[in-house]
């Protein structure tokens, strides 16, 4: 298969295929819900769905989102973002994305779903010769918020403290509004494009490590546990399942700036990564 | 489960209580974004709606021998709408408004006045609600709006959903949005 089929079928791959790990915690949130509760309506809903999406090899949303392309360097002369884009279109066109490219200033679709700028691709360092595609949807994305602390409003300082209370009210606002049960990636520090960066970034992380560093992985447990603790649940109709996971990284900030960024990815959290043979 | 069929008339609506899960079958409209600024804007409506209702939804849909295929149909995100949806509620005569997210309390209060309810599909769950569209009757707007924000006709067979608001004023997601800001406040004290 050359590198335009592989992308293209990586594609339709993270579309219609909830990975692993997020449809096993989904069954899991079953089982801790009332039998006959909305929330396990919703999520039994949710993972039949998965099933029909996965045997369909149709996509289990119907906001295929923003495509985020990681390449790992080794790649850079083989995985083009010129045979991306051709990958793109072709799945556009064999309906397994949706026309979801709009351009900000005139309105008009890019029917292929590409354009300056889309999809999104970012070559790391470290990468080796895999590629991961994330798929984020609007309804998740819009969910998504940005804090600077000091913030009186929530009584939230320049500490561990502080980032609990934004992590907390971000799931408030968020609601069922960007489809819960819903994934957190958090990244303290940063400047404010970095800190949107890092938080996404932190949604590719399996969900059931925990972060490296020893306060953080302190916190993303205590924050998740209470986040479930504030009755929001599957879809925001109730439940024990507010969030299946919480995902916290830390990056530099200079003296004066503390922003804790909160990327909210709903339920579909889809993700997948290939390897490319040289 | 209650069924619900097109045309949906006043009184069955308003018998209607956040709640309950309900199977919708026959004609639906999709309309999101730019339809209802298009309306606000003065816009006249593509279809009748009388009686009839609107779904949140942008779909992804491939042409299928000279016709249309529904591929994947979830609901999107309602709130965005807020603005808009007392007024075309008052004017469109719709009884279903299918969404997901819940709406605000101008849109609850609209429901009431004139017998409407909302209608939560799980979201992202869009290759089941493509399974219960049997038929894409037509299409408006397209060339205007683009296919993911186009007025799609769909004719519905058991596509399954909860009302989450009712034409009494009666609302799960306010319930859930004032317990849940209550235990942050408990929680972070």
């Amino acid at each position: 298969m050359d590198v335009v089929a592989r992308i293209a079928s990586l594609i339709r791959e993270t579309s219609s295929s909830l990975p692993d790990d997020v449809e096993r915690s989904i069954k899991a949130a079953v089982r801790r819900e009332d039998a006959v509760s909305s929330a396990a309506v919703v999520l039994k809903t949710i993972l039949e769905n998965v099933k029909l999406a996965r045997k369909s090899g149709t996509p289990l949303c119907q906001d295929t989102g923003t495509l985020t392309f990681f390449v790992g360097d080794a790649l850079r002369r083989k995985v083009t973002p010129q045979k991306i884009k051709k990958a793109v279109a072709l799945a556009t066109e064999k309906g397994w994305l949706r026309k979801n490219t709009i351009d900000s200033v005139s309105g008009a679709s890019y029917d292929d779903n590409c354009a300056d700028g889309a999809p999104v691709v970012h070559y790391v360092e470290h990468g080796g010769r895999t590629v991961t595609l994330l798929m984020k949807g609007g309804g998740s994305e819009n969910m998504s918020r940005q804090y600077s602390l000091p913030d009186s409003g929530l009584d939230a300082g320049r500490d561990l403290a502080g980032v609990r209370k934004c992590i907390l009210d971000a799931v408030v606002k968020a609601q069922g509004y960007g489809c819960a049960p819903g994934v957190l990636g958090v990244c303290i520090g940063g400047d404010r494009a970095t800190g949107y960066e890092t938080a996404k970034g932190q949604l590719l992380r399996s969900l059931g490590d925990g972060s490296p560093d020893p306060k953080l992985r302190a916190l993303e447990k205590k924050a998740l546990e209470e986040a479930n603790s504030l009755g929001i649940g599957p879809m925001g109709l109730g439940g024990r399942t507010t969030l299946l996971g919480l995902k916290i990284a830390a990056r530099p900030r200079v003296p004066a700036s503390f922003f804790v960024t909160v990327a909210y990815m709903c339920w579909a959290l889809r993700r997948r990564t290939i390897e490319i043979p040289a | 489960m209650i069924e619900l069929k097109y045309p949906f008339d006043e009184k069955t609506i308003r018998s209607l209580r956040a709640g309950d899960a309900v199977s919708i079958t026959g004609r639906i409209y999709t309309g999101r974004d730019k339809f209802h600024k298009y309306f606000a804007d003065g816009g006249e409506l593509p279809v009748d709606f009388r009686d009839g209702a609107l779904y949140h939804c942008g779909p992804v849909i491939v042409e299928d021998n000279g016709g249309y295929k529904v591929v994947a149909a979830g609901p999107t995100t309602s709130v965005r709408e807020n603005p808009y949806e007392p007024d075309f509620i008052a004017k469109s005569g719709v009884r279903l408004v299918i969404g997901k997210g819940g709406m605000d309390e101008a849109t609850l209060e609209a429901m009431r006045k004139y017998g409407c309810v909302y209608v939560q599909a799980v979201g992202g769950a869009a290759a089941l609600s493509a399974a219960a569209v049997k038929n894409v009757a037509g299409v408006s707007m397209l060339s205007e709006f683009g296919a993911a924000e186009a007025v799609w006709h769909f004719d519905v067979s058991g596509f399954c959903g909860v009302v989450a608001m009712d034409s009494h004023g009666g609302s799960l997601f306010s319930d859930v949005a004032k317990l849940s800001e209550k235990r942050f406040s408990e929680i972070v004290a």
